[in-house]
């Protein structure tokens, strides 16, 4: 359905070209959940910008593929024009974003807002837009939706305000959503909610899903298959459950050990030492996670360019000498 | 959460004027009395004798305590009386009534033009941050404001009448062979429609066009600065993103989702820009010989003719209340979180 390939994108600022992603790879399949992991910095969410084509102006695409395949249309997101990819997103593919609270138009009916989408991408007579808003309103369990239609933003909690979002996204079923961090700002039983709406909507839509997050457990709990960023690098992506029981990438297994879980005490839980290398500088290191691999060894990782391979049909890893 | 209604919030900003009216009353007040200069002494004349002093000091009511005094002169306000000046030899009240007009139609006329041009050029500029577009507005809007209002007005004057000859004389609201139209408003531009007159509208909108043209480029560039930075900030922010990521088509993401938003602080410099040039389109009036309050003033204030001093201050005070209430209540128009008392 959807298939990134070799995707690099740059920003170009007064202090440099930032090399935000270089060579990103990964896909998702019809009605599949992926997670995209990776902490802040990695690259997650200029990943979905790129492919909803919401970049910032200092932002270009260098090299790479994004196909997209939905029963309508099959097109490369990259190439297309600009009208014609106004056409497909919020119908084929849309995404909601994190902080929904400054995500929505702060000054229009939150109900008017969903109008607008619907007005845009379907002919539904003016009286049946504001009925099939309701009708989402209630759709993401929104309590009261005849009332909540007039709200505006500040009237609502941060949780409502998401499912608002989600309903917006929703609202012309897309075949493809894109949530990056859903759950950021809200309280863990709100988090819960909200993720279990999104659960249930894609599996009653058969959407795919693509889950952005900071949050491992979020992911695993979620997810179908990982996708693991790190400094705009894809460093492994496998199906949940054998990243997790036999991560292969060394990034990927600090990760999982410094993942907080109910069994494990403070002590236990590893910090990553290190930083992010500076994605401006340049001689950036082929492997971006050099700097911070106990494994590092100069005439192996210091070749160009990084080594991806497969080591299992659905396992992929970039790294010279996997765990 | 209760949501107080429209009327409710106007109630509630009206009476939060009322402090500003009655401050303003009392410093007018103290103001006039603590001028420089004995007032009887001035009435009376440069020949009187000191009993001739007193007699026009008793009848001032001026050998009163000051508190009796301003009772008396809080009484004179309610019966609209601010008394006559010594130059016109008309009321006070009468003289501002005749003349503020002119200088609102003038400012007015200044602003609106100011506004057609500040917000599409500042809406553009936005959109094409850094470009030849930007650079060049940004030229025009500084060129407009760092050059005196009278060098540009004498300025257009000179190229516009005396050389091209495209405009009638700088001589005031009506060329001569016209006289004015039935006050209704005091504008002349609407009475002059109002009693179906076109020919004398366009006569009143032909004097009008140069000094509105040159108070308008001086207003320009606050007003375009404001807009591009504005909108820059709303077109950068996450529901534009939200929006964009929603396919909505550019126009309305422009116009209906940022520059709505955009909105109140250009509203609040509007309110600003207007109320300085009321108060420095003096300069232009004078260049013009447009009968408005600032010249009036100003000779007031040369002649130590207190009154209409008096009188001006207090009207032009007056104005400012009603006009920051109106922007505030264009706000509660505009974002439905104004209404909200924090």
């Amino acid at each position: 359905m959807l298939s990134v390939e070799d995707l690099s994108v740059e920003f170009r600022t007064r202090a440099g070209v930032v090399k935000a992603l270089e060579a990103v790879n990964f896909s998702v399949q019809p009605g599949e959940t992926v997670g995209i992991v990776g902490e802040s910095g990695s690259g997650k969410s200029v990943t979905a910008f790129t492919l909803m084509g919401v970049l910032d102006r200092a932002g270009q695409v260098t090299a790479g593929r994004a196909l997209f395949q939905s029963n309508r249309v099959a097109v490369d997101l990259l190439k297309e024009s600009e009208s014609s990819l106004r056409q497909l997103r919020g119908q084929e593919l849309s995404m909601i974003f994190q902080n929904p609270r400054t995500a929505l138009n702060p000054i229009r009916q939150v109900g008017k807002q969903i109008t607008d989408v619907l007005r845009c991408h379907s002919d539904l007579p003016p009286a049946d837009l504001r009925l099939k808003a309701l009708e989402m309103l209630a759709s993401v369990r929104i309590p009261d939706p005849v009332k909540r239609y007039e709200a505006y933003p500040y009237e609502l909690s941060g949780g409502l305000c998401q499912r608002i979002m989600i309903a917006l996204a929703l609202a012309c079923s897309p075949e493809l959503l894109i949530a990056d961090e859903p759950t950021t700002g809200l309280d863990v039983t709100t988090q819960t909610t909200v993720m279990n709406l999104l659960k249930d909507l894609a599996a009653q839509r058969q959407m795919a899903t693509v889950l952005i997050t900071h949050d491992l457990a979020l992911a695993s709990e979620y997810c179908d298959r990982i996708v693991v960023m790190h400094a705009g690098h894809v460093v492994e992506s496998a199906p949940t459950h054998s990243l997790f029981s036999q991560p292969r990438h060394p990034y990927t297994a600090k990760l999982i050990a410094a993942t907080p879980e109910p069994h494990k005490s403070f002590a236990e839980l590893m910090p990553i030492g290190g930083n992010l290398p500076d994605l401006k500088a340049m001689d950036l290191a082929p492997c971006r996670f050099s700097t911070r691999c106990d494994r590092f060894d100069s005439a192996l990782c210091g070749q160009t360019p990084l080594k991806r391979a497969a080591l299992a049909p659905d396992h992929q890893v970039a790294c010279w000498q996997p765990l | 959460m209760a949501k107080p209604s429209t009327s409710q919030i106007v109630t509630q900003r009206i009476l939060a004027a009322l402090p500003s009216v009655i401050g303003v009353v009392i410093v007018t007040f103290l103001l006039t009395r603590a001028l420089p200069g004995d007032p009887a002494a001035f009435f009376a004349g440069p020949a009187a004798t000191a009993a001739a002093i007193e007699e026009v000091r008793r009848n001032l009511g001026l050998d009163k305590s000051l508190l009796e005094q301003f009772f008396l002169y809080v009484g004179d306000l309610f019966r609209g009386d601010l008394g006559v000046s010594l130059i016109t030899g008309q009321t006070v009240v009468y003289d501002l009534m005749t003349r503020l007009p002119a200088s609102l139609e003038l400012t007015l006329a200044g602003l609106v033009l100011a506004i057609a041009l500040a917000v599409p050029l500042g809406v553009l500029a936005a959109t094409r941050p850094n470009s030849w577009i930007d650079h060049g507005i940004r030229l025009l809007a500084t060129a407009g404001v760092s050059l005196p209002t009278f060098f540009t007005g004498l300025f257009l004057i000179y190229l516009l009448y005396y050389r091209l000859g495209v405009v009638p004389a700088p001589l005031g609201r009506l060329n001569i062979l016209y006289s004015a139209p039935p006050q209704i408003t005091g504008f002349y531009l609407v009475d002059s429609l109002l009693s179906g007159n076109l020919g004398l509208f366009g006569a009143a909108a032909a004097q009008l066009f140069l000094p509105a043209v040159t108070l308008g480029l001086f207003a320009l560039a606050p007003l375009t600065r404001v807009t591009r930075a504005s909108m820059l900030g709303m077109l950068s922010s996450d529901f534009i993103r939200t929006a964009r990521a929603s396919g909505l088509p550019p126009r309305q993401v422009l116009f209906g989702y940022a520059f709505r938003n955009a909105l109140l602080p250009i509203v609040t410099t509007l309110g600003i820009v207007f109320s300085f040039l009321l108060g420095a389109n003096i300069l232009v009036e004078k260049v013009f010989a447009w009968p408005g309050i600032g010249s009036y003033a100003v000779e007031a204030l040369v002649a130590s003719d207190y009154a209409p001093i008096q009188g001006f201050i207090l009207t032009m005070a007056l104005l400012y209340v009603v006009l920051n209430l109106l922007i505030d209540l264009l706000y509660v128009v505009i974002d439905p979180r104004a209404g909200v008392e924090s």
